[in-house]
């Protein structure tokens, strides 16, 4: 199983957490679903499917929040007959990061959500201050997006 | 028929761990009470019934500081090991499950389908006790 990274204060973190959680899949995105790190996938289609979703799955998580009068909601669990995902926002000196975790039977919902708060505080610790960055272009937009995809699958 | 020595009064009891239930505090519930027996035996510092494929706590009793979704997810994992290794050797369904550690003792009994009963004790409890009112727990439960 491979992980890379695009922002490498993540990868002694992700590769603690992935370690501990026994999960198969995690991505590390911001709230606009960008990567900034993953382990286990193999195709490049497939990570930004389940980075733009788990994104989505966040905003829409929000909303509803806010619908309700709660700031926000805390991680969200689905099960499955093989498989089961575990989605969570958590608040950095970067900015807010979501971890989508994908695991199987071999753990549990329980040891990936453990883990996960550890996985958090490490985040926190090791993500550098946010720093003003410049209105993303749409010109600039596919190259960043290629410059991404070729730093996690190494191509 | 007298209690036993090892069983202490509860109510009152300076270090008697508190109800922090995950699915309800009712004293009547029958997990409750199961709960309550067990956390009787001295030397006792929280039980707690975990599903057994989540690892997550359905309802505790523990005293304060015991980290349950910590000694939750991690008997659940212990005890789907030792199941395989069980199960690899031929040895048959896990019925107990027994760990010392430095600083205590973790005692997880399966009540399938779904649950464990998993308790955490200090050096000085009486397994036998506490064994006992865990397989009689699991065993209403599997029923």
């Amino acid at each position: 199983m491979t992980t890379t990274v695009v922002e490498p204060w993540a990868e002694q973190p992700l590769l603690r957490y992935v370690a501990e959680s026994g999960a198969r899949l995690v991505v590390l995105m911001t709230p606009a679903g960008q990567v900034l790190a993953q382990h286990g996938f193999v195709r490049a289609v497939d990570l930004m499917a389940a980075s733009a979703l788990g994104a989505a799955i966040v905003a829409a998580s929000g909303a509803l929040a806010e619908q309700v009068g709660e700031r926000s909601f805390g991680a969200l669990f689905h099960a499955g007959e093989r498989h089961g995902i575990h989605l969570a926002s958590c608040a950095t000196p970067r900015g807010a990061l979501i971890v989508l975790t994908v695991f199987g039977k071999e753990t549990s919902i329980g040891l990936v959500d453990l883990f996960y708060d550890e996985f958090a505080a490490a985040l926190r610790r090791a993500a550098p201050a946010e720093q003003l960055r410049e209105p993303v272009l749409a010109e600039d937009f596919e190259a960043d997006l290629n410059r991404s995809l070729s730093t996690l699958f190494q191509r | 028929m007298s209690a036993p020595d090892d069983i202490r009064p509860r109510a009152g009891a300076a270090d008697a761990p508190s109800a922090r239930a995950g699915a309800g505090s009712n004293a009547s519930d029958p997990m409750e009470r199961a709960l309550d027996r067990i956390s009787r035996v001295r030397g006792m510092r929280g039980s707690m019934w975990v599903s057994a494929d989540d690892g997550l706590p359905v309802a505790q009793l523990l005293m304060e500081g015991v980290p349950g979704r910590a000694v939750a997810a991690l008997a659940a994992s212990l005890v789907r090991k030792v199941s395989g290794s069980a199960g690899a050797v031929g040895a048959g369904r896990v019925r107990f499950v027994q760990m010392e550690a430095a600083g205590g003792t973790l005692l997880v009994a399966p009540a399938p389908p779904d649950l464990l009963v998993v308790a955490l004790a200090d050096a000085r409890v009486n397994v036998g006790l506490a064994r006992l009112e865990m397989m009689r727990a699991a065993a209403a439960a599997s029923r």
